[in-house]
């Protein structure tokens, strides 16, 4: 039998069950919180920030992806102070690398860019890096753009966890961090890429994308990776 | 004692730009070079980009014509992807370029050039702009107003949006024409010609006055550059280079855009960020030539329009080439009339409302040059991608470019008659200005520089000490 548990939620109580995390809670009562890094269906890696909440009596935020509801727990979602270290968190991603979204392929469809919109970040107060990026396009059918990379590791995730190949990894440290594909040689020259296009899909950003898209033409089609979890847990395919 | 003066910045253009005139002993004017002190690299800039993102990004060149950076950028994508594109998706493009091309020359001419005419060169600067021109004639401001909105309105509905329009891409066109689209063209468009009729016929009435400006704007044999149809008629979006003499005959012709290397070289000068292209087979300078609404005028047979060719008839009968850059203007208003009878022309033509507007290819061809006319004249974009398709060369040759050894040339000869004296006077700044803004230079693009539209002069002599130096922001 599974163990439920209950909690105060922005000062309702809701129950749920132990299993889940705190962001699985808030999406269930319908509270909207930004995310990133996170993708239904695919492993947790709490690295972006954004779903940052207050949990009374721990020391500092918690990212909700992957913080455990407990018995008791006291969670506000959207204090002012949750506010500006989203916003905060947004304008660091922005000035880190090169973020032209006029010129850029999900101008328009863009999770980061949407994030930016709905936390109001109208500019960034940081001094912009430009580091000078390079564009991986030696694979026939998608391009990878380190400008607009995020690193959230969406793609590394859906393609060991729902494709099965591994392609993608991540390399370096700090503000040298990269994706690359199977041990850093051209994406084009990947023998484990079975190309997919699951990463393309799944990532956030105009940091990967299909060849010959232009501006604002790329849209991205994320449901997939629910139905095919469904599918497979659920023995939902029969053939 | 020779002198210098330096007019800086030429108001009432696009960009930044400076004037040096240089006085002899005698205080007669010299020489004059008009300077372009702007700089910015588009060429380097896309380098490591996929080829697929120039046309975008090369229409952010220019917050005034990004139509004609994104039709020749397309063309030169297209060239890369070795394709042929559906007839639907070549005639939107022309219907966009030539939207592209009404508006862009109702603002040189109500906004930038008309003030001149209706106020007179020695007018207040105060009162020789679009707001005087409201207070003394409210019509001719207002059909100005009309006539650019309605070219802004075809851009905004058929390419997606006013400035940057997205709907041109590499290949095509990324949507269909809606049978509503072109019936709102369509039925907004005689309206839009009775004005271009009524300003023709006014402007020729005002023209008698300015004798003396026809005689001394940029009047100079020159030849003349621009693209024509296969049977030399005039044309905006496609077909090949013809270049002719100042006396009209033609000296080159069905040149292949591609080519242009071997006809067009660029010549540099110290004084100047803009480069100054030349006819090669002539040598530098000898080889000027002139480029934009005059030029495509003086070299086309025919428009292929009935109003454009019964004004283009009246046009010509004055001289058998036009020479004057002063003409300019008038060549602005008959190429209105023609854009938006080839609109109407292409709007019902069934072709146009195919619903196959794009081919799709990757990168077949490692080099692509693309060719068109803005308003301004012929627009050049010339790539070269890797095996990836990521760009790795671009040079851009843009309309104020081409006429840069023309405007010095006509800069010098209207120092020469106006500038009398060891000061500047309004008067002869504002016929200096005004011999630069008759090509309409678009100095942003030119440099590929977002700017200001500001210009200085300065006067200095013969061992270069500034006499007098004026600035205009
Ligand atoms: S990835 Fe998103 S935020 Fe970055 S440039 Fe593209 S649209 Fe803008
Ligand atoms: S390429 Fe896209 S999915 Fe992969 S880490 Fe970067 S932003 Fe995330
Ligand atoms: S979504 Fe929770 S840390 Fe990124």
């Amino acid at each position: 039998m599974e163990t439920v548990v209950t909690l105060t939620l922005n000062g309702e109580m809701v129950s749920a069950r132990a299993d889940q995390t705190l962001l699985d809670v808030i999406r269930e009562q319908k509270i909207d919180l930004p995310t990133l890094c996170h993708m239904q269906g695919l492993s947790e890696r709490g690295g972006c920030r954004l779903c940052v909440v207050e949990v009374q009596g721990a020391p500092r935020p918690m990212a909700a992806c992957v913080t455990p509801v407990t018995e008791g727990m006291v969670v506000r979602t959207h204090t002012p102070e949750l506010e500006h270290q989203r916003r905060l968190v947004v304008e660091l991603l922005l000035a880190e690398r090169n973020h032209v979204c006029a010129v850029c392929v999900v101008n328009g469809h863009c999770d980061l860019q949407w994030a930016a919109a709905k936390l109001g970040v109208a500019s960034v107060r940081y001094e912009y890096l430009h580091p000078d990026l390079t564009m991986d396009a030696s694979h026939a059918r998608f391009v990878l753009d380190h400008n607009r990379c995020i690193l959230c590791t969406r793609c590394v995730r859906v393609c060991d966890e729902v494709e099965g190949a591994h392609t993608w990894d991540i390399a370096g440290r700090g503000i040298k961090t990269r994706v690359i594909t199977d041990l850093s040689r051209p994406w084009g020259d990947s023998p484990s890429c079975t190309s997919c296009g699951k990463c393309v899909q799944v990532c956030p950003t105009g940091a990967l994308f299909e060849k010959g898209a232009t501006v604002a033409e790329m849209t991205k089609e994320r449901d997939f990776v629910g139905w095919i979890i469904r599918g497979r847990t659920k023995r939902e395919w029969t053939w | 004692m020779a002198q210098t003066i330096v007019i800086d910045p030429v108001t009432r253009i696009e960009g930044h730009s400076r004037i040096t005139i240089f006085l002899d002993e005698h205080g007669e004017v010299r020489d004059a070079q008009f300077h372009v002190t702007q700089l910015r690299g588009f060429e380097k800039m896309c380098e490591g980009r996929p080829f697929s993102e120039m046309p975008a990004l090369m229409a952010r060149i220019c917050g005034i014509c990004p139509v004609s950076h994104l039709v020749a950028s397309a063309k030169a994508c297209d060239a890369l992807m070795a394709v042929q594109i559906p007839t639907a998706g070549a005639n939107l493009r022309r219907i966009v370029n030539l939207g592209q091309l009404v508006q862009s020359h109702a603002l040189a001419f109500f906004h930038l050039a008309a003030p001149d005419f209706l106020m007179g060169m020695d007018a207040d600067p105060a009162q020789r702009n679009i707001v005087g021109m409201l207070a003394a004639r409210p019509e001719l401001a207002r059909d100005g107003v009309r006539l650019r909105q309605f070219g802004q309105q075809i851009i905004e509905w058929i390419g997606g949006k006013r400035i940057h329009p997205p709907n041109i891409v590499p290949g095509g066109m990324s949507q269909p024409l809606t049978a509503e689209t072109r019936d709102r063209i369509l039925d907004e468009l005689p309206a839009a010609l009775t004005i271009a009729e009524r300003t023709l016929a006014w402007f020729r009435e005002q023209t008698a006055r300015f004798a003396e400006e026809v005689r001394h704007f940029g009047s100079f044999p020159t030849m003349f550059l621009g693209l024509v149809g296969p049977d030399g008629e005039i044309e905006h979006y496609d077909g090949r280079l013809r270049i002719i003499s100042s006396e009209g005959a033609v000296i080159g012709d069905q040149l292949h855009p591609r080519d242009y290397q071997d006809y067009i070289g660029e010549a540099v000068e110290p004084y100047s960020y803009l480069k100054f292209p030349y006819y090669k087979p002539l040598g530098y300078p000898v080889g000027a030539y002139r480029v934009g609404p005059l030029a495509r005028l003086n070299l086309a047979a025919r428009c292929g329009t009935p109003k454009a060719d019964r004004a283009r008839a009246i046009f010509r009968q004055k001289e058998g080439v036009l020479r004057s850059s002063f003409y300019y203007h008038e060549a602005r208003l008959i190429e209105i009339l023609y854009g938006l009878e080839k609109i109407q022309q292409l709007l019902e033509d069934p072709a146009t409302s195919d619903e196959h507007v794009r081919a799709f290819a990757g990168p077949n061809s490692q080099e692509g040059v693309g060719v068109s006319e803005a308003p301004r004249g012929t627009l050049i974009h010339h790539y070269k991608i890797d095996d990836d398709g990521l760009m790795v060369w671009a040079n851009l040759i843009i309309a104020t470019g081409h006429n840069n050894l023309a405007m010095n040339q006509s800069v010098q000869q209207v120092a020469k008659h106006f500038v009398k004296s060891q000061a500047l006077t309004e008067g002869m700044l504002n016929r200096v200005e005004a011999v630069i803004r008759a090509y309409d230079p678009c100095l942003s693009c030119s440099t590929h520089a977002v700017g200001q539209m500001r210009l200085a002069i300065d006067l200095r002599g013969p061992d270069g000490e500034l006499l007098d130096s004026v600035k205009r922001e």
